[in-house]
């Protein structure tokens, strides 16, 4: 007797070159043909190739944020070294390990109690077959497993084999018919429901990088300057093409320091300018993020968060840049912090920080981070809010009149002036200035700037876009969270109300300036306070409690990466508190 | 270059703004900025179309004393803000402009970088091979046994930077060198490294009065290059190696092709940078 499922998760594993990411994204792909949604992030060492690798996937009926806790299918290309995926790649009791009994020695330790195992002899089937491949028999034989339809599969076959000719299509296509004809004998596994037709639309295939790309370019970016760093690498690479498309352009840069430099310069001509780094290339360019904080310069820098401290661990995903992001700058220099809290939120806070950085004339830092940026997913596509970088521009003739660039205003932005307006010229500076921008050390000329530049952030209306608020009023527990936690949260916080209790979650998502209001307001009627984060200093919850006064009493769940939070810890979180 | 002619005819003093230098009595800094804005002038390009990029130091105070779009910038990253401007704004004339400190130290990686990129920009280094802002400090072009500073009151020890060898190799288009003394001279410089295309970097020997009041004797040791500028990267290598540091003019002229990207769309809108996604 099979069980349908809401969602079921597979991992398939191998040693470098066994095919593992082309199969994992050739059934994230089926299935967004198939109408599921997919979830998919890819593990592997440090090595370029021949390193293990794992391409983990959640598939299901519904909209999926995250992976869930365990995993009901692992497949094994071969052995090598899949061993070291056993904390990474937690089975269910009831799941289903399948290997080949040919490629190498079994990893006792990736069985959980009652898992099961069956051997699926994948060299010999391809053996049997003219250019059979292992990786197709094992996508075959997942599908079927899985009750994912085969024309779905065929089709995304052909689309990315085509071009490599008949005889590899034909022994690809074979090779998915074999590894599906070989899954009637196996044991049961967990499937979906077939998805509902009708009001199915077309799903796009993304990751959070290239999403961030795109809120980028949305918001009106068109300028960039790159240096490479894992994992941020990926939103440049997207990048690259599609500004030379636009019109724009992307350059290579010497070092961090010479990227963020390169945006500042580029927008102070008029550009509006982006770049992506990670955590120690955030650490190299905070110097100049104050240039453009004290300047008022806006530039926009993708943090896309990995282990750190130093070095850390590149490849896998962490919240503990939040502290850099926040109080990284030398000086008092308020900027915005900005933080995406899914795959598909990357599109919008990018574009929405883009946008708050021209408006408000500051440096803005979008923090993602490995696991949102480097998963892919199959998505619902994601509407353009029409959100545009909109950089108040002086008007008309001076006349006889001074330009002050740096005029006091009622908001705090004064109009800014681009190279080429006649009689507007001005000197941008990051030493302390008058209104005109003359360099001055006066007492009354540094407190009227630094009032300026903190009052344009302050007084701004940031309307609904600081937070997303699920279970508005409801319960007297909040789960207060950002970033990557928000989707295993909010899966908790479903299975809290499945089990008949309330509550409710706040995603903060714009991280400074902070708006205490809106968060007393989120927060009526609660008493007990739960603050979810992936990092060993509880960065966030310290930062909650400096900034905020929360309600009641408070419990911090938090812990480092690599591995991600699962929703059942979170619930477990929960539970043991009532 | 820019085509300049639809454009009125301007003076230096038109280049020049109403604040008043920090810098001391006798520095050679008033007299680069006296030649900088008598070239913009003979070119004749409009102060608005003028972008000047400086990092820290005396040196990079120049911006705030002229009448262009300014920027002074961070330690060090003069370079990175003016690729970034011309990069966007192509049609606009971008001069980049600091000490040895700033352009040789921290700067230097950037200095290596933009030189090998060849954006077509102007870069002009004051040299006094001392940290002056910091009050005396030796600096990359400083001899090996000034011990003059009280970091250093043993000499650095460390042979001095060549700026003008690591420009050539590294791809500078176009190399001078020039003496804050002669300002006539160093007006036609840096008039000639505007004109050229790609990247022109112009070293002026400027004068540190206060730290270096033997600097005084550097009018009697500067004296004109006795041969023309050559386009041969070899040739110009072997002057530059072996010329005594005091050689004035256009050392090195070449005519590698700028880089700059062609800021020319392809799509009409972002929305069809999209179907990629679609399934």
């Amino acid at each position: 007797m099979r069980m349908t499922a809401r969602s079921v998760s597979i991992t398939f594993a191998g040693s470098g070159g066994a095919g593992v990411m082309t199969a994992g994204s050739m059934l994230l792909d089926a299935a967004g043909h198939a109408g599921w949604y997919a979830y998919m992030t890819r593990s592997s060492g440090a090595q370029i190739r021949g390193g293990e690798a794992a391409a983990m996937l959640r598939l299901s009926t519904a909209p999926v944020q995250s992976h869930d806790d365990h995993y009901d299918l692992l497949v094994a290309i071969d052995w090598q070294n899949v061993g070291r995926f056993s904390a990474e790649v937690p089975m269910t009791a009831d799941g289903l390990v399948l290997g080949d009994p040919d490629g190498g020695e079994f990893p006792e330790q990736i069985l959980a109690k009652g898992t099961r195992r069956a051997d699926i002899p994948f060299k010999k089937i391809a053996k049997e077959i003219d250019g059979g491949r292992p990786n197709m028999i094992a996508l075959g034989a997942v599908a079927a497993l899985i009750g994912l339809p085969e024309e779905a599969v065929l089709k995304v076959v052909k689309d990315s084999l085509a071009k490599k000719g008949p005889a590899a299509l034909a022994a690809s296509e074979a090779s998915v018919r074999a590894g599906a004809a070989f899954a009637a004998s196996l044991p049961p596994s967990k499937r979906l429901a077939a998805a509902t037709g009708g009001e199915r639309q077309r799903l796009w295939s993304i990751t959070g990088n290239e999403a961030a790309g795109l809120g980028a370019v949305r918001g009106g970016v068109r300028f960039v300057a790159a240096y490479p760093i894992t994992p941020g690498t990926e939103v440049l690479e997207w990048l690259a093409p599609n500004l030379a498309k636009l019109g724009g352009a992307l350059v290579q840069a010497e070092d961090e320091l010479a990227s963020v430099n390169q945006i500042i310069g580029a927008s102070y001509g008029g550009t509006t300018s982006l770049t992506a780094t990670s955590g120690p290339g955030l650490a190299l360019m905070t110097e100049s993020i104050g240039l453009a904080v004290a300047s008022e310069t806006p530039i926009t820098i993708v943090n896309v968060m990995r282990g750190g401290p130093s070095t850390g661990i590149p490849v896998k995903s962490e919240q503990s840049d939040l502290n850099i992001a926040l109080y990284g700058l030398h000086g008092d220099a308020p900027h915005l912090v900005v933080a995406p809290n899914s795959l598909a939120d990357c599109a919008f806070s990018t574009q929405w920080a883009v946008h708050l950085a021209d408006t408000l004339q500051t440096a803005a830092v979008v923090l993602s981070d490995q696991s949102l940026g480097q998963s892919r997913a199959t998505i619902a596509p994601p509407a353009d809010p029409g959100l545009r970088a909109n950089r108040l521009r002086p008007e008309g003739e001076l006349g006889d009149e001074r330009y002050r660039r740096y005029r006091n205003t009622t908001s705090g932005v004064s109009p800014m002036a681009v190279p080429g307006m006649k009689g507007y010229q001005y000197t941008a500076d990051g030493l302390e200035h008058t209104e005109v921008g003359t360099p001055s050390s006066q007492a009354s000329d540094h407190s009227t700037q630094l009032d300026k530049r903190l009052r344009k952030l302050t007084a701004h209306d940031y309307g609904k876009y600081w937070a997303d608020i699920d279970g508005e009023g409801e319960g007297d527990i909040a789960v207060i969270t950002w970033g990557s936690t928000t989707g295993p949260v909010q899966e908790a916080l479903e299975r809290w109300r499945a089990a008949g209790k309330q509550g409710r979650m706040v995603s903060i998502r714009l991280l400074s300036p902070v708006r205490p209001e809106q968060l007393a307001a989120a927060l009526e009627g609660v008493s007990r306070v739960l603050v979810v984060e992936q990092s060993h200093g509880a960065q966030f919850h310290r930062y909650l409690r400096a900034h905020y006064d929360l309600p009641g009493s408070v419990r911090a769940f938090h812990r480092p990466g690599p591995l991600p939070i699962r929703p059942d810890e979170i619930f477990r979180q929960l539970a043991d508190w009532s | 270059m820019d085509a300049t002619s639809t454009c009125p005819s301007y003076a230096a003093r038109d280049y020049k703004s109403e604040v008043k230098p920090v810098w001391c009595p006798g520095c050679g800094d008033y007299s680069v900025l006296g030649a900088l804005t008598k070239a913009l002038a003979e070119l004749s390009i409009p102060p608005e179309n003028v972008a000047l990029v400086s990092g820290i130091g005396c040196s990079s105070r120049l911006p705030a004393y002229t009448n262009v779009f300014g920027f002074h910038g961070v330690h060090g990253r003069a370079l990175p803000i003016a690729t970034g401007i011309k990069v966007s704004r192509p049609e606009l004339t971008v001069i980049a402009s600091g000490g040895d400190g700033d352009g040789f130290s921290i700067g230097g990686n950037h200095f290596m970088h933009a030189c090998r990129r060849n954006v077509d920009m102007t870069y002009i280094v004051m040299d006094n091979e001392v940290y002056g802002m910091t009050k005396g400090q030796a600096s990359p072009t400083t001899a090996p046994d000034w011990e003059k500073s009280k970091l250093t009151p043993q000499g650095t020890g460390i042979n001095p930077f060549h700026p003008l060898v690591i420009a050539l190799a590294a791809g500078a288009n176009f190399i001078a060198r020039g003496f804050s003394g002669d300002p006539n001279g160093t007006a036609q410089l840096i008039t000639e490294a505007i004109r050229h295309p790609g990247f022109s970097f112009v070293q002026l020997l400027s004068p540190c009065v206060t730290f270096r009041p033997e600097q005084r004797d550097w009018k009697d040791a500067v004296h004109p290059a006795a041969v023309d500028p050559t386009d041969d990267p070899a040739r110009a290598a072997r002057r530059l190696m072996t010329d005594d540091g005091f050689n004035i003019g256009v050392l090195y002229r070449g005519n590698r092709q700028p880089f700059q990207p062609a800021l020319k769309a392809s799509v009409d809108s972002v929305a069809d940078l999209e179907k990629e996604f679609v399934l």
